[in-house]
């Protein structure tokens, strides 16, 4: 993918693009988050220019508009899917099995405003889905993910500090069951975005590794969380 | 990795121009099948709509059906609307823009381009920017704002924006190459967004 795709958010956003190049960045949007908050904002400075041409419509497009609304249903929000409570212990040094926590449904959101740091981005998108989990050896977590920004996050809650040569790391779990290295997250209350497309990843997880990363988890999850259909 | 997209906002202005929490509940309501709700939406949006379409568009008679089919879209999608993605009045505009563009490509494809158009000046019936001291306020910060852009950024942006044409079009227009249109629409976009100090909200 070159460099280059970036460069098209602008004409995007302004529906400059033809259907080719429309559908080609819309699947590049699945995957950049920062490409997604740029053409956001980007559409925000746009429509700013229609205050140079705002002319008051005929009378009549007012009526034909109010009355033909009578006839249309309004969309209903959409539902994110419920996974089934289930609980299962995680032994370390046993095989990964997966757990499924309790999961939290998120209501479509309020309207007040959040700052766009890229976890809030995650825990606050419409269809984010939050699943809560508290690890063996103390603290908790909660995983989000979103299908419509093709990412997820993790919040860490009192994780139990490690010794200077072992580290936290995160691992997205791929539509094949492999792991892939994700990021990492550090000890006590924090928050990060797992590094990576969520889209396709059927779970993602957390272990102890050494202090600079694992290419492949050395030690049983600590926790693994399972991913609804996007 | 992940830039900051924020700027600050002076109070009240950004919120009467990109809507706020009113025009945010009307949507909300709007899902809700609450009609009245609709017709505050309409009615503090469809100048810019209207607008917006006709400079488009061209033509008053699909000025109108194009500005029909949005807000058939606003009142159908209103539970689609992400409040921390964006303003209300971008969401409806952009559902605005992306109608009236299809609608001259359709146009263009059919052949039936009338070349009468392309020559008359537009010059709408009633003009809010004339009637309206607020509508005027906007639209004077707004061309404020436009000449801190240069003039090739302003022109790219122009003819992308409110001629409905392609970045390979607008390329062609003024004989440059085309990764010059994308940087300056683009480079225009950003520079237009940080000094009104517009949010992804």
């Amino acid at each position: 993918m070159s460099a280059d795709i970036h460069a098209l958010s602008g004409a995007y956003a302004l529906d400059a693009v033809d259907d080719q190049e429309r559908a080609d960045f819309e699947r590049h949007l699945a995957e950049c988050t920062s490409c997604q908050l740029e053409v956001d904002s980007l559409r925000e400075a746009a429509a700013q220019l229609a205050a140079t041409s705002a002319t008051v419509p005929p009378e009549t497009l007012r009526e034909q508009v109010l009355a033909g609304a009578r006839q249309i249903r309004p969309l209903p929000p959409r539902v994110p899917v419920l996974v089934p409570t289930r609980r299962r212990l995680t032994v370390l040094g046993a095989a990964a099995a997966l757990v499924l926590g309790t999961v939290v449904w998120h209501p479509w959101q309020d309207s007040t405003p959040v700052a766009a740091t890229a976890v809030s981005r995650i825990e606050h998108a419409s269809d984010a889905v939050a699943t809560e989990q508290s690890l063996a050896r103390g603290g908790s977590v909660t995983w989000y993910r979103s299908a419509s920004l093709g990412r997820a996050a993790v919040i860490a809650h009192d994780l139990p500090t490690l010794g200077a040569a072992k580290v936290y790391q995160l691992w997205l779990q791929d539509s094949a069951g492999r792991f892939i290295p994700a990021g990492f997250v550090g000890s006590g209350t924090n928050a990060t975005v797992l590094a990576g497309s969520a889209v396709t990843a059927q779970g993602a997880g957390i272990t102890v590794e050494p202090a600079g990363g694992s290419a492949q988890p050395t030690s049983a999850p600590l926790a693994l969380v399972a991913f609804g259909s996007a | 990795m992940e830039r900051d997209h924020l700027s600050v906002v002076p109070d009240g202005v950004a919120a009467s121009s990109s809507g706020g929490p009113d025009l945010a509940r009307a949507i909300r309501d709007c899902a809700k099948g609450d009609h009245d709700a609709f017709a505050r939406l309409y009615d503090a949006t469809s100048a810019k709509v209207y607008g917006l379409v006709l400079r488009v568009v061209r033509d008053p008679a699909q000025a109108e059906e194009v500005s029909q089919e949005c807000f058939f879209e606003v009142w159908r999608t209103a539970s689609r609307f992400e409040p921390d993605r964006g303003s209300p009045l971008a969401w409806v505009l952009t559902i605005a823009h992306r109608r009236a563009v299809d609608r001259v490509r359709a146009v263009e494809a059919a052949g039936r381009r009338d070349r009468t158009y392309e020559r008359t000046v537009v010059a709408p019936a009633v003009d809010a920017t004339s009637e309206l001291a607020e509508a005027r306020v906007e639209a004077r910060r707004v061309r404020t704002a436009l000449q801190t852009l240069t003039a090739m950024q302003r022109e790219a942006i122009e003819l992308a924006y409110l001629g409905g044409y392609t970045h390979a079009e607008v390329a062609m227009m003024l004989e440059v190459p085309l990764g010059t249109a994308k940087t300056r629409i683009r480079d225009g976009l950003i520079r237009l967004r940080d000094v009104m100090g517009v949010t992804a909200r």
